[in-house]
């Protein structure tokens, strides 16, 4: 892709507004449209178009696939130790009411907790799978 | 390449649903991920299809009778838009009008997936987990990466690493207990 000037140039622009986007999507999905598996995807997608255009090595010095694989448990682990948080704090599991003084609140931190967890998890598992397929190249 | 274009246009069509958390999914991972990862497998694999005839003689029936029965299915179903639809009386008065007071959130799609229904969210991040867990144990992502731990040589990649011919009752039992060290470490 060395020599496609206007791909390079255009990737160059759209990639950090795709992952500004993704960032939106990501914490205000609880006014508007979105979530954590919406901004998890736009934030996997931003990063494949940059591995596509200018490599998958140079995508990885970004995105160690070690990190990348810590970062797909870790999403999980945040999703259930809310709820094992939640136990803690003597209601059920992802019962968030628990979580501050306040139900609405408590409710407000839980979503936000959680739908942090199902981002980077799902960002994390789309990037994992693009390298899978991309690093076998023949 | 059609199922991209496909699925860009569900999600036009999402959005004139109204469903606009559904078309950014559709469009961000049908249009452009799974479209790309398409890609990706065909530029792997080879262009041409083993061809095999015999199977379509039962092959055929069985997808016409199943067919069929699907749309003699949806003749029971109610009508697009129907208030007294049986999915419009159960729950969901109670989402529409208390969702508001008791999350705090005015976006009902976020409260409902993340709150109401947070066991099945769990379940689907789970299942996204356990799809990149697969991918990397069979695709060899982690073992691969492991043997040849200088990414500076891209190319030269020995065939004879990954079999797939003894890729699976071979790698994976070595391979679980590799991927439980190196995340301790």
């Amino acid at each position: 892709m060395k020599r496609h000037l206007v791909l390079r140039v255009i990737a160059k622009l759209l990639i950090p507004p795709i992952l500004l986007f993704a960032l939106y999507v990501q914490f205000h999905g609880d006014f508007g449209p979105g979530g954590g598996f919406q901004a998890g995807v736009i934030f996997g997608a931003g990063f494949i178009l940059y591995a596509l255009i200018y490599g998958v090595e140079n995508a990885q010095r970004v995105a160690p696939p070690d990190l990348v694989r810590v970062l797909v448990s870790l999403g999980v682990l945040i999703f259930a130790g809310v709820g094992v948080w939640d136990l803690v704090l003597g209601g059920n599991y992802l019962d968030y009411n628990v979580m501050a003084e306040d139900p609405v609140t408590g409710q407000h931190i839980g979503i936000i907790l959680v739908e942090l967890g199902v981002g980077i998890t799902v960002a994390a598992v789309m990037m994992t799978i693009f390298f899978a397929f991309a690093g076998r190249e023949r | 390449m059609l199922s991209g274009i496909y699925s860009l246009l569900s999600a036009g069509l999402f959005v004139t649903l109204d469903a606009v958390d559904v078309a950014f999914t559709e469009a961000a991972v049908g249009g452009g991920i799974s479209t790309v990862l398409l890609l990706g497998t065909l530029a792997l694999t080879g262009e041409d299809s083993k061809p095999r005839r015999e199977r379509w003689r039962i092959a055929l029936p069985v997808v016409l009778i199943t067919g069929g029965a699907l749309i003699y299915g949806t003749l029971d179903m109610p009508r697009y838009g129907d208030p007294n639809a049986p999915i419009h009386q159960h729950v969901v008065p109670r989402y529409i009008q208390d969702s508001g007071q008791e999350t705090g959130l005015p976006n009902i799609v976020t409260s409902v997936l993340a709150s109401y229904r947070g066991y099945d969210t769990m379940g689907e991040v789970t299942v996204i987990f356990t799809a990149g867990i697969g991918v990397m144990v069979l695709l060899g992502a982690a073992t691969r990466r492991r043997r040849r731990p200088a990414p500076a040589e891209p190319e030269p990649l020995e065939p004879e690493t990954i079999e797939p011919e003894t890729a699976g009752p071979e790698l994976t039992p070595e391979l679980a207990p590799e991927l439980a060290k190196e995340d301790r470490a």
